[in-house]
Order: structure tokens, then sequence, then C-alpha cells
């Protein structure tokens, strides 16, 4: 469903140049979910926007449903891929309420049953239609990201891109959002791609987790594998350490002037 | 936050629909917000003070026929030269005996014509400059913003000068003349705004779901836009006023006998020091409004910044 | 825990608003002593609001109400905002979730540190220098000298953090208080400023009042932890033993984190009781 074939980002020019990602080779197959799982800076997020489409200068192929995407894509090509991102409160518009924002997918593609698909696309995350008038502010940030997730399903997508949907938020509404895009997933047969630098979110809801650092994907494995530290690398090894909690063996005397510079 | 003791207003009162936290419809939600910045901005007294005196400005040129007499504003009665204020005429009369109060009154009229048409030619087109370039960048902004530029290298006043003198006295040439100088900064201040927002997540969600680049300007950051661009304009009113009135006293603007306060203040410049209120009453109109603007400005400005 | 660093006892703090007060801190009752406790609670739980209280920078229309609010021997009540000047650096100091916001960015980081052991101890240039650099090294900077000269957008966050540590502990005070510490860090580094962290409270005999909504880290790195919501404790307990949590907000909490290597189709989600707001009305 989601094929990358060697596709490098870089930012900047010359000596200054940045590559965000090196090089990256990854497939989803329909209907699974992959978990890509870094440190800020290691170019998750970017392998994230590349697929979506934001990123026009990447590199390499890119192929979405067997159809090999360009810089320009076209309106089914957009409608396909939707994403959901990290921030409930900078993704949505501050001056529109919960309709036109929904309302505005509706209008570009110029969908049938405008009024009843905003209603159902409320009703499917799980929001009344007391929310359908409030203004961004007046919702909380799990309600926010609930009307981030409608907007993006109300086109039908086949893919859901989500970039750490659930790190801003608390615990106990991290659980309710990861539920509804667990149930989502199951009723829509959607293929995920997600990214989060919490192994755990990932875990629960990828089958297949990729480790990436430094713009590098460094180890590709199971959520299995991972549970039982069945790991490869290093890297992999230590974020699965610091992962368990505060641990005062392992880090006193870990090098810690790695950050310096 | 913890739980709190809300005063609730009494159930079925407009105050509790426009407050209502789960409005049904669009209209009561676009209702609710403005309600809300309403009361906002009510609490600040300067400003208040400032949209009172907008709002009397406003009044009294609607309805300047029921306060003060069209006639005796170019009524000539050259036996009445130079009265000190008195109850047949409040303000007193000018040097061809025309009564002071009803030029005031009906120079409202002038001033805010200017005013309105200046802010309507400059704020579209500082949008349809400003916009554009802040959402492409690249070659578009280098070519639209040096242009930009241009306008901003001369004075503000020796161009409308210029512009005026070019275009030959009158109202109208004097509203082109200070739109012609005065949209550069509301582009660079849409070129700002657009440029700020431009990286934001929502932007990027309406790309994604293949929003055109005009759709975007249009319906996600005009509205975002046009704030900030409002409030400009209403410190900026100050100015305009300001610039008309300058235009105006140097004989470029409204010809005699048009009761144009700037022109009016000219008027009695000759004759300051004997009869001072021919050009003080006038010069205090341009005051007080200038002065109302610019504090109903900073409040709008305070009230976007506790929003935000 | 021998001695008793900090006490408050049914502290509370209001914010007046349209709809009415706030009570974003309810009747907080607890005595740090020289140990590590950990305060944790989702947003607007009043975790945040009660660190600042006890610092004194509830700002205005904010109100403040104890039976008790001593530190050691100083009563926090009523102190003027010069009072708290005097106390903040040198008896408590604060280390705040992002070091861009609160390192100034015109002054090279030593210069701020030494500043700081300047302002508080009244001690020359040369002096002030020298504990900076020793500081900066406690904190296990590698390169003090080098580090000493760079301004703050030219070191990474962890070690910004470190850098706040160091300037926060310069003068010596009997508390921290750490807020979100670490949660602008990756995990990698928050592991490493944790650890730095633990090690100086330790080795200095200070108190350190960890607020954080991250059970994992809390319940690992602390002794004791507060679970708040709502503005009030809920529940304190031994850190360590926090999965016998007996109070069904703390459990719920723990229930809806998602563990590696147990799968479960559906979280379970907390079910939040209205008794639980109640408790102390």
């Amino acid at each position: 469903m989601i094929a990358l074939d060697d596709v490098t980002v870089t930012y900047g020019r010359g000596p200054r140049a940045v590559t965000a990602v090196r090089n990256l080779t990854l497939s989803v197959p329909e209907g699974q979910a992959v978990g890509l799982v870094g440190e800020s800076g290691s170019g998750k997020s970017t392998v994230l926007r590349a697929v979506a489409g934001l990123i026009p200068h990447a590199t390499g192929e890119i192929t979405l449903a067997g159809q090999r995407v360009d810089r320009r894509r076209s309106t089914a090509q957009r409608k396909m891929t939707q994403m959901v991102f990290q921030d409930p409160y900078g993704s949505l518009h501050p001056n529109q309420t919960v309709d036109q924002i929904l309302g505005l997918p509706v209008a570009i593609h110029r969908l049938d049953r405008g009024e009843a698909r905003i209603v159902q696309a409320l009703a499917e995350v799980g929001l009344g239609r007391e929310h359908r008038y409030r203004y961004p502010h007046q919702l909380s940030g799990g309600q926010r990201q609930r009307v981030a997730i409608a907007r993006a399903l109300i086109l039908e997508p086949r893919i859901l891109l989500l970039d750490e949907p659930t790190s801003a938020l608390d615990v106990s509404v991290q659980a309710e959002i990861l539920n509804l895009l667990a149930r989502l997933r199951r009723d829509r047969g959607l293929t995920l791609l997600m990214v989060s630098h919490d192994l755990a979110v990932i875990a629960h809801l990828c089958e297949r987790i990729g480790v990436m650092t430094r713009g590098l994907l460094v180890e590709t494995t199971t959520a299995t594998a991972m549970a039982s530290n069945q790991v490869t690398h290093d890297y992999t090894r230590e974020l699965l350490r610091f992962n368990a909690g505060f641990d005062r063996s392992s880090v006193v005397n870990a090098d810690l002037d790695a950050s310096a510079g | 936050m913890a739980n709190a003791t809300a005063s609730a207003p009494a159930p079925g009162s407009a105050r509790a629909w426009l407050l209502s936290p789960s409005p049904a419809s669009r209209t009561q939600a676009r209702c609710g917000r403005w309600f809300r910045a309403w009361l906002g901005f009510r609490r600040n007294t300067l400003a208040m003070t400032g949209l009172g005196i907008v709002l009397l400005l406003v009044l009294m040129a609607i309805f300047a026929p029921l306060i003060a007499d069209r006639q005796s504003t170019t009524l000539q009665v050259l036996a009445n030269r130079l009265q000190p204020a008195s109850w047949q005429h409040p303000f007193g009369t000018d040097e061809l005996g025309r009564d002071l109060f009803a030029r005031v009154v009906f120079g409202s009229r002038i001033t805010l014509t200017i005013v309105a048409m200046v802010g309507v030619i400059v704020v579209p087109v500082g949008l349809a400059i400003g916009l554009p370039a802040g959402y492409f960048g690249g070659w578009v902004d280098r070519v639209l913003m040096r242009i930009t530029d241009i306008f901003l290298a001369f004075p503000r006043l020796v161009l409308a000068l210029a512009f005026a003198a070019a275009l030959g006295p009158g109202i109208e040439n004097a509203v082109i003349a200070i739109a012609l100088t005065a949209w550069p900064p509301y582009a660079r201040l849409a070129r700002a705004e657009t440029l700020t927002r431009r990286r934001a997540e929502f932007i990027q969600a309406a790309e994604l779901q293949g929003a055109s680049a005009l759709r975007i300007i249009a319906t996600q950051i005009v509205p975002l836009c046009l704030s900030s661009v409002i409030i400009r304009l209403t410190l900026d009113m100050a100015g305009i006023i300001l610039t008309a009135a300058g235009l105006g006293f140097l004989g470029l603007g409204a010809q005699p006998p048009a009761p144009e306060w700037g022109a009016m203040v000219s008027s009695g410049r000759q004759v300051l020091l004997d009869q001072w209120w021919v050009a003080t009453i006038p010069g205090l109109a341009i005051f007080i409004v200038s002065l109302g603007f610019n504090l109903l400005g900073d409040g709008l400005r305070d009230a976007g910044d506790s929003r935000s | 825990m021998t001695d008793t660093l900090l006490a408050v006892r049914n502290l509370s703090v209001t914010y007046p608003s349209d709809d009415g007060d706030v009570r974003a801190v309810r009747n907080v009752s607890f005595i740090l002593g020289r140990e590590r406790l950990g305060i944790v609670g989702e947003s607007g739980s009043g975790k945040s609001t009660t660190g600042r209280a006890i610092m004194g920078l509830v700002g205005h229309p904010g109100r403040i109400e104890a039976d008790e609010l001593r530190l050691g021997d100083t009563d926090l009540r009523g102190l003027s905002e010069r009072g708290f000047r005097r106390l903040r650096g040198q008896r408590i100091a604060m280390v705040l979730q992002d070091p861009k916001y609160s390192l100034d960015p015109v002054m090279s980081v030593g210069q701020q540190i030494a500043e700081t052991h300047r302002r508080h101890l009244r001690s020359t240039k040369r002096e002030a220098r020298r504990a900076a650099l020793e500081m900066l090294e406690a904190v296990h900077i590698r390169d003090p000298e080098r580090v000493y000269t760079m301004y703050p957008h030219q070191i990474s966050g962890g070690m910004g953090q470190r850098v706040m540590i160091a300037m926060m502990l310069i003068a010596g005070p009997d508390i921290l208080i750490a807020d979100e510490p670490t949660s602008a860090l990756d995990v990698t580094v928050q592991a490493q400023v944790l650890a730095i962290l633990d090690e100086l409270v330790r080795s200095r005999g200070m108190g350190l009042l960890l607020i954080s909504h991250n059970l994992h880290l809390v319940s690992s790195f602390c002794d004791r932890v507060l679970v708040m919501y709502a503005g009030q404790v809920l529940e304190t307990c031994e850190a360590g033993k926090l999965a016998d949590a007996r109070h069904p907000y703390t459990r719920g909490l723990l229930a809806a984190l998602p563990r590696l290597g147990e799968r479960r189709a559906e979280l379970p989600q907390l079910q939040r009781d209205p008794a639980w707001m109640a408790d102390i009305a």
C-alpha cells in the first residue's frame, strides 16, 4: 500500500546541507500498521511528511496503492492519504468552528451529502451534535484531536498517517484516542503509518516497528520481538532500556557528555 | 482546571443564547464569539471612550441635517464676520460670517468619507499584494515586495502632495493620493502575518486535503490577517485624517466652500491671534477624532492580544 | 526524612474568573524532608500551581491561602515579593521544562551561573567564576571552560537543562522544585539529566520536589509520590509501590498506559468519578 524506495530528504544546500532522511526503503502492506520510533531529529516525522506529499523535494520513489506519486499530486491521490498531526492546537484553524473545519474537505472535493457526512464523521469519532458549532478553544485537547481525526476520515482515505497523535495529550485521554484509532482502523481497513517517540504507544497500535536514528532506519522488527527484547541494533536496545523507566545503575556511568557541542 | 462555581445566566435569555457552550448553528457560534470579544473589550475604559468618540462622529455625520442647518455652512453673512461664540453661533463664525458649528458638523461627513474610502481602497490592495508574497515566497515575494519598497521609500505626505498636485485638487483625488501612499504598510503586514502562518499545521492539513492556493489564502489565511489589518487601519485613521487635513490646509483637498476641517484651520490661521476659535475649533475636532480612533485601535489590539 | 525542609498544610490557590472563582489547588498538605518527592497528575490537576505557590510565583490575581506554608523556619505566607526574591535561588530553586525560555539569550551561560553566585553570596568576580566552573563540572559537563563562554542557542536541550540545574544549585538551596524538567528532552538525554539531578540532590542532602505527568518516571525516580487530581491530593504512596495504589484514579491511570509486551485490544479508559472532586469541598 505504501512503498518507499531509496527516499532521501535534504534541507539546505552546499556545505550547510542537512540530510534529514537518508536512503530509506520501507513498505507497508495494505491493512497493516507500521510505526517509526526515534528521538527528535531522527527524521521520522520527515518520512511521514514525504509520504503525505508535504516535502516536494524528496528524492527516491514513493508508491501509494500501486501508483507512483510525484511532486504534484492529483486530487484523488490527496484524498487517499490523510494525516493527523501531533499538536491538536496547531492543526485546527483557531477562528473556525468544527463545522467549518469539517466543511473544508467536503467543499474541496465537492462531495455529495456534505451535511450528512459531517454529522456522521463527528459521530464516528465520538463527538456529539453539541460540539459541531464550537471553536477549537472551546474543546479539550482530546476533543480537538478527535476533530482532527474526523477531518482526515471524512475524505475516506485508505492510508492514515499519524504524527505523534497522542504525545500532547494526558495519559487517560491518550488511551481514549488510541482505542478510537484502533477501532477506526479495524472498521475501515485502514493502512497506518505512525510516528512516535513512545515505544509503548507504537507497539500498542502497530505490528511492525522501524527504529530511526539520525536519518537512518537502523532496524525493522515486530512489536512482539521488541517486547521480548529480541533486537539486534544497539540503539534499539538503548531505547528499550530507557523505556523501562529511570534506572539508577544504568545511567550513572553512561557517556554523560554525549550531547555536548 | 478545577471546577468553577459558575454563575450561569438564566436560561432562555439572550445572554444565555450568546454564551451557550454548545451553539446549535453557525450563526449562534459566530454571534457568541463576537459577544465574548465584546465582553472583554467592554472592560477597557479608554477603548470604550475611543469607541464612543468614533460612534459619535458617525452619528453626527449621519444626522448632520438634524443637528445643524445645511444652509448656514455656506451662508455668508459678512456683517457677522468673526463673531465669538454666542447662542446663535455656538462656535462663533469665520472670516466670511459662516456658522462654525454647522461647518464642523457637516465637515464630519467629509472626514468620514475620506477615511472610509481610503480604508476601502487600502485594505484590499494591501492584502492582494501581501498575501501572495507571503504565501508563495520566492520570486513572487521579491517582485511584490520591491514594488512595495519603492512606494515606502517616498515620504508619505510629500508623495500625497505630489499626486494631489498632479491629479488636481479635490476630495476624490485627495483620497486616491492618500490611498496610494498608505497601502505599502498593509502589504508588509499581510505578508508578515502570512509568513508566520505559512508553516502552521492547519495550513498543511488543508494542503493535504487538496485545497488550492487560492482557497487556502481566502479561507484560511485572510480571516487571520484581517483582524490585525483592521486594527492597523484603525490606528492609521488618525494619520489619514491628519493627511487629509494637511492636504486641505494646503488647498489640495476639498475645495472651498466645502467645510473640510483642514481647510477650515487653514483659513483661520490669518486671524489666529485675535479670533482664535476660527482655527482652533476645527483643529480640536481633528484632534478629538484622531484620538478616538487611536484609543479604539489600541483597545482592539489589546483585546486581540488577550485572546491569543 | 529526619528533618522537615518544607511543610505545607491546607494550601489553596484560587483564581477569580468571569464564571466565579476557580480553585486550582485545594487543601493540599504534604511535608518534604531530605528526599525525592514526586507529584504526578494530568494537566489541570494543579501540580504546577502547587510548585509555583511555594516559589511565590502565583501572580495577580491568584490568591494563596494556607494553614501552614513553612520553609525551614521561614513562614512563606504573606511574604513580600522582596522576601521571596531573597529566598529564591538561595534556599529554594526551580527548574522548568524548557531551558530555552529560562536562560538569558544574550549572556553566556557561564556568566549567568556566576551572576547567580555573586548575587546570592556576594562573592567577587573571580570566586564566582571558579564556583561556576566547578558547578558545570558537577553537572558532568566535560569541558567547563569552553561551555562557560557559550550562549544558550549554542547548546543542546540536554546540556541546557544541565546548565539550568547548575545555575539553580550554585547558591546551595535546601529545596529544588523541578517542574517537568525532562519533558522537552529525548528519552536517552532524560536519563542523563535525571541521573545528575539524583546525584546532586543526594550528595547535598537536598529535598527535591519533582512535578511530572509521567507515572513511570516519577515512580522509578522518587521515594514518595503524591497523586493529584482536580487540585487535590488523592493519594500518597511509596514510589516503588505505585502498582499497588489503592485509589481508583491512580489505578485507572496506570491501567490506561500502553505497555510494551502486553498487547491489549482495548486500553481500559479512565472513568472519572465525580465523588473524587467532592472529597474535600
